[in-house]
């Protein structure tokens, strides 16, 4: 599979205000700080984290909204950020988004006709649009009726499906799905998940799925990258990842997530239980930004950022634990 | 000592009067919590989980809230018909509530030490008065024992300068340090993330083990009462659908809704998730008779529709309140 989407050493920092006796020194927030991955065509790419770690700050400089700080994105090859060159049309059609809340992405003084219609009077205007309308609601399973309801009269889940047949309307090939079901019930997060992958087959999407739920990753990724504070500290094929998660974050999380059996309870790491909070990303831990936390904190550690190593074909870590220097595993 | 229930709820009715008609939220709920117990609630959001326990502190607001049916034993006493003084006793020695949303039930302009101090107080003292200082150690004991640092500092804090975190344990610390009997966590930790979470959870679990703290635990995440819970009450739409053991329930859930609920939680184990369950939440404008699981529920039976089911045993720790298992066993 050809990488479709590449993201390289790509850092988003903001200044939210200064500091020092002449308010100088700006206050910055790391919000994504040196991260590399990329997406495969036609796979789901799992970005997973607890909040403030920097998912949407990802998302948000893939479509265009932030303009990175340092590092680039590639889109089939061609960088995303050329100078002050704006995005071709071509590209912004080509990649949408899903947001988190339904509630608040979409306008409540517009039907679900006008939701839908906007991208595309802005990308291929046609004469008589509702035929297309009704087709994309069609898609997301939403009676053709549903065009003249306004998003107050719809229930969480069908204002969801309502965001993917906007996000549909441009016939991307690359769309991020931004916690599109965190503020959803299991009984209807269920359903929007099975839509997602079984248009993700029929129109050979691939996806940037970001989410906070690793059991719901462990049902969608193809492979999954864990973030912690702006960088990435783990990444494999999600088979591999559950089976044998390496980074002391990752084991921490995944000893937290409530199970439903027995067998679920198995996979759960034993070793190593929840400990601390997440520092604010102003004043981000020097070295490993984990080892506050981190059960297995060795001297180096504060001292010394490790690198991405890639312990096994597919899978890397960025931990001291595994570094060269340390004899690796 | 009696032997029967500590809290028993008995065929409770709650309404809303709103503009445009009656919300029938409440459809005759039972719920039993027995000395010690750590008992499970667990339901989609809008199901009634908060409804229900506002209704058993007293709290809900009257109007809109209307009771038109049901008993609320505390301890034999019907909570109510309890005057404001027996009231108060059970708010303040009996029950106490862990709020769902933590922000909201910390008051901004006070001090962590002012709101803590409060409920000390008013539940540890009994009546009699006690030091100012006797109360501050107090009020830093209850903030150690919920492992926050530091509490000398954190009492002179506000709310606002708290994490989430460190506020929903503020939260259980007053809840701890208010009641003897009860506490019933609304939710704790599920605006936070999971690794937050699970600190809270395992925080909860060992203060009630060690005081021998009956608990209710409501949440909307079958995973969570798993890790908690002895005993889960299953809720849908109004009313308790199925309780059982938590072992017995994980092993063998047997309504319909239990079972489309665990079929579509995501699983560590991975395989898929099906397709959940057809159809939302009803209007409580205008609930559909009988079994007010029918419209959604692929077994529905020509009797669902007319009649509401009550609770079945099918065996000494299970009972579902489904047509498929009245007189011990799947109807025809
Ligand atoms: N526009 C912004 N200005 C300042 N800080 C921001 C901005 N957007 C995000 N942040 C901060 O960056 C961090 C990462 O945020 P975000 O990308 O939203 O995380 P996530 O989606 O993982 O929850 C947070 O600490 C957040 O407060
Ligand atoms: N004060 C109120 N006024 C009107 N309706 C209410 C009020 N409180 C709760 N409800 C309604 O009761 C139903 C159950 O709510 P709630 O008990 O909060 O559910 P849960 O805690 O299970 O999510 C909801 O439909 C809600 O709108
Ligand atoms: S680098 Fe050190 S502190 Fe960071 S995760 Fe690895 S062992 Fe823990
Ligand atoms: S009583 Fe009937 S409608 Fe209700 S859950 Fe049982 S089978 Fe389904
Ligand atoms: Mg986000
Ligand atoms: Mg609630």
């Amino acid at each position: 599979m050809t990488d479709l989407l590449t993201a390289t050493g790509l850092k988003k920092h903001f200044v939210i205000g200064q500091s020092g006796i002449l308010k100088r020194k700006p206050i910055t927030v790391k919000a994504v700080d040196g991260v590399s991955f990329a997406v495969r065509e036609g796979e789901t790419f799992g970005l997973v984290g607890e909040s403030g770690s920097g998912k949407s700050t990802v998302a948000y400089t893939i479509i265009g909204m932030y303009q990175p700080t340092e590092g680039n994105i590639a889109f089939r090859g061609q960088s995303l950020f050329q100078g002050d060159k704006k995005r071709s049309s071509a590209v912004k059609k080509e990649i949408q988004i899903v947001f988190q809340d339904p509630g608040s992405s979409l306008n409540p003084r517009r039907t679900v006709k006008q939701i839908v219609e906007l991208p595309l009077q802005i990308h291929q205007p046609e004469k008589d649009p509702l035929p297309k309308i009704v087709r994309l609601l069609e898609m997301v399973e939403l009676p053709p009726d549903y065009v003249h309801k306004y998003p107050q009269m719809l229930g969480g889940g069908e204002k969801q499906m309502v965001a993917i047949a906007r996000a549909l309307a441009t016939n991307p090939s690359f769309v991020i799905l931004d916690e599109p079901t965190s503020a959803l019930d299991v009984s209807i997060q269920a359903k929007i998940i099975n839509l997602l992958i079984r248009l993700q087959e029929e129109f050979h999407l691939s996806y940037l799925f970001i989410t906070h739920d690793l059991s719901l990753m462990r049902n969608v990724a193809s492979r999954v990258a864990i973030m912690y504070l702006g960088k990435i500290c783990e990444i494999a094929e999600a088979a591999e990842f559950f089976r044998n998660p390496y980074h002391p974050y990752t084991q921490m999380l995944l000893s937290s997530i409530p199970v439903v059996s027995a067998a679920e309870e198995e996979l759960k790491p034993k070793k190593i239980t929840s400990r601390g909070e997440i520092p604010s990303p102003v004043n981000v831990p020097s070295g490993c930004s984990f080892h506050p936390r981190c059960p297995e904190k060795m001297d180096l550690c504060s001292m010394e950022d490790p690198l991405m190593v890639e312990v096994e074909e597919g899978h890397t870590v960025r931990c001291h634990l595994f570094s060269p220097e340390q004899g690796g595993l | 000592m009696s032997v029967g229930p500590l809290l028993d709820i008995k065929d409770l009715y709650v309404h809303f009067h709103v503009f445009g008609g009656t919300l029938k939220v409440l459809d005759g709920v039972n719920f039993t919590v027995y000395s010690g117990e750590k008992v499970g609630l667990v339901g989609e959001t809008g199901c009634g989980k908060t409804t229900t326990m506002k209704a058993v502190l007293r709290v809900l607001p009257m109007p809109p809230a209307r009771i038109p049916g049901g008993e609320i034993y505390f301890k034999g006493r019907d909570i109510l018909k309890m005057g404001a003084e027996e009231l108060g006793r059970v708010r303040g020695e009996g029950i106490s509530m862990v709020f769902q949303d933590p922000t909201a039930a910390l008051n901004p302009v006070f001090t962590i030490g002012q709101q803590l101090g409060a409920v000390v107080r008013y539940s540890l003292a009994g009546g009699k008065r006690i030091s100012r200082k006797e109360i501050h150690q107090r009020a830093v004991v209850a903030l150690k024992e919920v492992a926050l640092p530091d509490a000398e500092r954190l009492l002179k804090n506000y709310p606002f300068q708290l994490s989430g975190g460190m506020r929903q344990r503020v939260c259980i610390a007053m809840a701890v340090a208010g009641s003897r009997e009860l506490i019933v966590a609304d939710e704790p930790g599920t605006s936070l993330d999971v690794s937050i979470q699970d600190q809270i959870l395992r925080l909860l679990r060992r203060l009630v083990e060690e005081k021998n703290t009956s608990v209710i635990l409501i949440t909307h995440t079958l995973g969570v009462v798993r890790e908690i819970a002895d005993r889960v009450y299953v809720m849908y739409a109004g009313k308790m659908v199925e309780v059982a053991t938590t072992e017995e329930l994980f092993s063998r859930p047997l309504h319909p809704y239990t079972l489309g609920l665990m079929k579509a939680v995501p699983k560590l184990t991975g395989g898929g998730i099906a397709d959940g369950i057809p159809g939302r939440i009803p209007d409580y404008l205008d609930p559909p008779g009988g079994c007010r699981f029918h419209p959604r529920c692929d077994q529905a039976m020509g009797v669902c529709s007319q009649e509401k089911p009550w609770f079945y045993r099918v065996s000494d720790d299970h009972e579902v309140a489904c047509f498929l298992y009245r007189e011990g066993g799947k109807e025809k």
